[in-house]
């Protein structure tokens, strides 16, 4: 059973490596690019507010702080445009996490919809500093060493990196799902008081816990701001960033490792191919629309939660009379045990 | 006997209202002792207090002698303070073992916490153990969700377990659970009890009370008004005007004796 598990994991990662070797367009590749982009945040994203239930509208700080630091780093240190950048990516998560830190700290402090609408504010005020400090170029953004690659090569080693964070931040979503700090985590989201009075220190998982995802999103962000060569603060510090990956992992499935992979390959291509595709940058907001509604209709726990329970609905059918007679029996009669 | 936890001249109020009000509370290394009082005599604060949910605005609490006056619950759990909930509260959307493992204690940093298997051989054959002990080992793989209100009863009495705390507070542990359930649950307490576990126990059952306990505190106003041995109790005339305001002596006689 786990090796048929492995296997899948394996043909996935193989389909996703082999991409660029059949696609040469680099149309396609972009696509591919941002494909896989949305698939390391939407991981990371969900690996702090899909498995403890704080949902972060913020982290789009996040992105921003990686890109930015990208484009600071490799402009004053004068870097000569190229691969060699790849080196700044590690930095910028690592900027991001420092700036998680504090912002964890304070929006931790309150629960559910109130740290959801502290994350958005201190977003704001991220974008707003942004715009206005001298040191980030203002609303003109700043430009990076301008890569020459050429057209057919330009994506392709965007790609493999971007692959590599996919893979990277899957393996630390898994890996933390089967430790005892993820337990911690999804404990918290059932019940923080209880785990609290259980001796879960739930202040330094959940801190700790918002500092981990910033780190992927951060390197995404530098990743999107070398791709690009010039950023802007209102494209970095996007709040579309935020929703984005937050509805990705609500539409694979919160709180599970294979859902906000899912959501962000479903909706990030179809959101670029339909952009290209009809030319028009809001034709894919009607048919998220639509795909929302359906899902939330049909199958509000997210897409992987639903194909897992139709196909083990048999299973469960039968081994569901069986456990009836037992919770029963033990309700009624415990006491004659 | 030693006293094991205590509190002292504990005072807490919410707004105008004063939950407790000077307030002392003895429970002996070793005994069963009961927490009775009528509705709103602040017996959940005073638990709440004693476990770090609720800071108290004077007074002290103390357990082994240590101050554990502010502790956070974390703390006091780790210290080998245990308590379950007047209206029972487990993790719904993990399963019974998982609801078990949360409360295996490790003293670990996160960083510690994040490399170790969550379902390690020992904790989970620990798990097993106390869930066995409380007759729901079968349901260990079932959603906690899933769970009858009297397993989850029970469910929150095994996980306060596994950590091996010297001293559990119950909050009503026979409310809302049949008759054959509320045996079973005194005859668990008496077996632990045995074991050199100590326990508190807030409950409105008088016979569960009466027949469980070696000593019983009887709480009114927000203050302790009395302690004894449970007959002691029984026939003190203060308890009777405490539930009933000085009523009737049948009246007063149905309750106390159920």
């Amino acid at each position: 059973m786990l090796q048929k598990k492995n296997l899948w994991w394996i043909a996935a990662v193989a389909a996703l490596a082999l991409f660029p070797v059949v696609e040469k367009n680099p149309t396609y590749m972009a696509i591919g690019f941002f494909t896989l982009v949305y698939m390391a945040c939407a991981t990371s994203w969900n690996m702090f507010s899909g498995y403890s239930g704080y949902i972060s509208l913020g982290s789009a700080v996040f992105y921003g702080t990686g890109a930015y630091t990208m484009s600071l780093i490799s402009i004053h240190a004068n870097m000569a445009p190229g691969a060699a950048m790849f080196w700044i990516v590690p930095l910028a998560g690592l900027a991001a996490m420092v700036i998680a830190l504090p912002f964890g700290w304070i929006a931790l402090r309150v629960r559910r919809h109130t740290f959801v609408v502290i994350t958005i504010a201190v977003f704001f005020i991220f974008q707003l500093g942004a715009s206005n400090f001298s040191f980030t170029g203002g609303t003109s953004g700043l430009a990076l060493p301008y890569i020459t690659w050429g057209a057919s090569y330009y994506f392709v080693p965007f790609y493999f990196v971007a692959l590599g964070l996919v893979i990277v931040v899957t393996i630390i979503s898994a890996a933390l799902r089967r430790s005892r700090f993820g337990l911690q985590m999804l404990a918290i989201r059932d019940d923080e008081d209880r785990a609290l009075g259980l001796g879960v220190k739930v202040t330094s998982v959940k801190i700790v816990g918002f500092t981990l995802s910033a780190f992927t999103v951060g390197m995404c962000g530098a990743l999107y701001a070398m791709e690009q060569g010039q950023i802007y603060p209102q494209f970095v510090f996007t709040p579309v960033f935020d929703v984005s990956i937050a509805l990705m992992t609500f539409l694979g499935g919160l709180g599970t490792l294979t859902g906000p992979l899912l959501g962000a390959l479903i909706l990030e291509s179809s959101q670029q191919w339909l952009t290209i595709s009809f030319s028009n940058g809001s034709l894919y907001l009607i048919l998220f629309g639509a795909l929302f509604l359906l899902v939330i209709l049909f199958m509000p726990q997210g897409i992987v939660v639903y194909v897992r329970q139709r196909l083990s609905r048999k299973a469960d059918l039968a081994s569901a009379s069986d456990a009836d007679t037992g919770t029963s029996d033990v309700a009624l009669s415990g006491g004659a045990r | 006997m030693t006293v094991l936890l205590s509190a002292q001249n504990i005072s807490r109020s919410f707004g105008g209202l004063k939950a407790l009000n000077i307030c002392n509370l003895e429970v002996h290394q070793g005994s069963v002792t009961g927490l009775i009082g009528p509705n709103g005599s602040g017996k959940t604060t005073l638990f709440n207090v004693m476990t770090g949910y609720v800071r108290p605005d004077v007074g002290t609490v103390t357990f082994e002698d240590d101050d554990i006056t502010g502790f956070e619950p974390d703390k006091v759990f780790a210290r080998g303070i245990g308590r379950t909930f007047q209206l029972t509260r487990i993790f719904a959307r993990m399963t019974v073992l998982e609801n078990m493992l949360v409360a295996t204690q490790h003293d670990e940093g996160w960083l510690r916490s994040m490399t170790r298997s969550k379902s390690s051989v020992a904790d989970v054959e620990n798990a097993m153990e106390w869930l066995d002990f409380v007759g729901i080992a079968r349901l260990a793989s079932l959603q906690a969700g899933a769970l009858s209100y009297g397993q989850r009863k029970l469910l929150e009495l095994a996980y306060v377990l596994v950590a091996d705390p010297d001293v559990i507070l119950l909050d009503e542990p026979a409310g809302g659970v049949n008759l054959t359930l509320i045996n079973q649950i005194s005859e668990k307490i008496r077996t632990l009890n045995a074991q050199g576990k100590t326990f508190l126990i807030v409950e409105h059952n008088m016979e569960f009370v009466m027949g469980l306990c070696d000593a019983v505190t009887v709480m009114h106003q927000g203050s302790n008004l009395i302690s004894g041995t449970p007959s002691e109790v029984r026939s003190n005339p203060l308890v009777l005007d405490a539930y009933l305001g000085g009523g009737d002596d049948e009246e007063v006689d149905e309750v106390i004796n159920g």
